[in-house]
């Protein structure tokens, strides 16, 4: 009776897992074969074909916008690490008039739903100029509250002991934040700097209202436009583009899963 | 003290403008907004109160808010039984958890313009890989996207799948404070499986439960790519989502005023419904 039990836990979980993976496993071999097969439910195609990958390649600039979204995605990761740290910093360890303002107005900023400040930054993007510019894409993202949050949060348990004698060593602030607050906030930083990418990487909404030249765009941007407009023609041509985005985070994902999944699950549970 | 001063200013200057410009401006401006015309061309006029009279109206903005809720109808429950039963049967003595939770997980990672590219092939009429699996089985091709009715609770499916392995963390987190004690002590008493269910597990996973319902809301109602990608809102408009008719007014109909009129309504409508669902789960925490 027991061992039956056990078998339905494994059997249903089997099952579970089967149609979270098989998914993207259907979508990787449909990009491999030849139009006349991506019907088929079988993982191995007949014939392996790069025929998708070429046509995707030559019908869009794909590379371009790889590259635009690791430039766009990276450099938001950097800006919220290293802003973010001295910001956090700031507020978690130095005195000055305008603290509790900065901490309350982050609170409240985290309280506010993205789509009412949507279009409002839109028309700023607009007036600035911006639009078809990476700033766009950049500097509404250069900070992130739930990442401020957080570091400070870690900032706060680090004793005293080691900014007094940092500093009656003369070490300024930026140093005692970057030699002696960095290395110990490893853990922290790294689930800022995943959950930043991700949500980097993966966001479509706002290039899709600031971005319309195909130069500018990022991958799941052109992704968007790319099918919809029926460039991509036949679905091994649209799930070949899709890779692209996708492969990345998946290999990336296999070998810091325990970091995504703290990173992601917590970051939406605080922000 | 003043080196200190100078210092803490210097570093959450940066961050101060940016929360001037970024966050507190356009707050500000969405409000003003909602009063004004805009077309991004000429300069702003002033509209009175066109823009409510229009939302209030607006037959087009009240189907994409009802279509929110057929979503989240489906949505919520199917999101919330879902991550319970997956979170309880990782929460056993397993081997492979690791690979077992990493798997519910991983569409969580994915970027939900591929998921929706994904899944429309799936739900493809005639070619598509759920239709051939229910051939199988001697079940002729669902229109799951054409046929009106069907097309919102086969993206809720599709959201269900996409986010559930975030919220069985969050409810594997909750169940670890479970204490084993509790467990055994009622199963001496004689509860079957079913009682210690209902009355120890799922009492005490009411805080993960409520947050799993708030975020579930606050995501459903920002649903876009889905629908932009999928059906384009139709069939018969019956999954025009309220981002995406926001979108639709600031980008194609270049109306800022009433787009962003939708977008203050919209953060009411989600405050609203999030307040009266917790008003209502905290009570069932008495029962």
């Amino acid at each position: 009776m027991r061992s039956l039990a056990r078998a339905a836990l494994y059997a249903g979980l089997t099952v579970a897992a089967v149609t979270f993976i098989y998914p993207f496993l259907w979508m990787a071999s449909t990009t491999l074969k030849p139009p006349f097969e991506v019907g088929s439910l079988d993982l191995i195609p007949d014939r392996i074909t790069l025929d998708n990958y070429r046509v995707m390649w030559g019908r869009a600039p794909f590379g371009r916008a790889l590259a635009n979204s690791v430039l766009v995605a990276g450099t938001i990761t950097a800006a919220v690490l290293v802003l973010g740290s001295m910001t956090a910093y700031a507020m978690a360890r130095l005195t000055f008039p305008g603290r509790r303002a900065l901490n309350a107005a982050t609170m409240a900023v985290l309280l506010v739903p993205g789509q009412l400040t949507l279009i409002p930054l839109y028309t700023l993007i607009v007036q600035l100029g911006w639009i078809d510019t990476y700033a766009a894409l950049i500097v509404p993202y250069l900070f992130n509250t739930t990442a401020i949050l957080m570091l400070r949060q870690f900032f706060l348990q680090i004793p005293q002991s080691l900014i007094d004698s940092a500093r009656l060593d003369g070490m300024g602030e930026l140093r005692i934040l970057f030699t002696i607050f960095w290395p110990l906030a490893r853990p922290p930083l790294a689930i800022v700097a995943i959950f930043t990418f991700m949500g980097s990487w993966n966001e479509v909404l706002w290039p899709l209202l600031v971005v319309r030249e195909q130069q500018t765009m990022t991958l799941p941007q052109l992704l968007t436009v790319f099918m919809l407009g029926g460039g991509a023609g036949t679905l091994g041509v649209s799930l070949a583009a899709s890779m692209v985005l996708v492969v990345p985070v998946v290999v990336a994902y296999m070998f810091l899963q325990r970091y995504f999944i703290e990173s992601m699950a917590g970051a939406g549970v605080k922000g | 003290m003043r080196a200190e001063e100078r210092s803490g200013w210097l570093l959450s200057a940066p961050y101060a403008v940016f929360l001037l410009a970024f966050a507190a401006y356009p707050v500000f401006f969405a409000l003003a907004l909602v009063f004004m015309r805009w077309d991004l061309v000429t300069d702003p006029s002033f509209a009175g109160l066109d823009n409510l009279r229009l939302l209030a109206t607006d037959t087009r903005f009240w189907r994409a808010v009802a279509n929110t809720f057929v979503f989240l109808g489906i949505h919520l429950p199917l999101q919330v039984a879902t991550a319970l039963t997956l979170a309880l049967a990782l929460n056993r003595p397993l081997a492979f958890r690791a690979f077992w939770r990493a798997a519910f997980f991983l569409p969580v990672v994915i970027s939900g313009a591929v998921v929706a590219i994904l899944w429309n092939a799936l739900y493809a009429t005639d070619v598509g890989l759920i239709n051939s699996l229910l051939a199988r089985v001697g079940v002729s091709p669902v229109p799951w996207l054409t046929d009106p009715s069907l097309a919102m609770p086969a993206i809720a499916v599709m959201v269900t799948w996409k986010n559930v392995g975030f919220y069985v963390v969050i409810y594997l987190a909750g169940l670890q404070y479970i204490p084993r004690s509790c467990q055994e002590a009622i199963e001496l008493d004689g509860a079957t499986a079913w009682q210690r269910f209902r009355h120890l597990t799922l009492p005490l996973l009411l805080p993960q439960t409520i947050l799993v319902v708030t975020l579930s809301t606050i995501n459903g109602f920002q649903l876009f790519i889905e629908p932009y990608v999928m059906t384009g809102g139709g069939p018969l408009r019956r999954t025009f989502s309220v981002v995406l008719y926001m979108y639709t007014n600031a980008f194609s109909y270049q109306k800022m005023g009433y787009a962003a009129t939708i977008g203050v309504a919209l953060a009411l409508i989600i405050g609203a419904v999030v307040a009266v669902q917790r008003r209502v789960m905290g009570k069932a925490e008495v029962l």
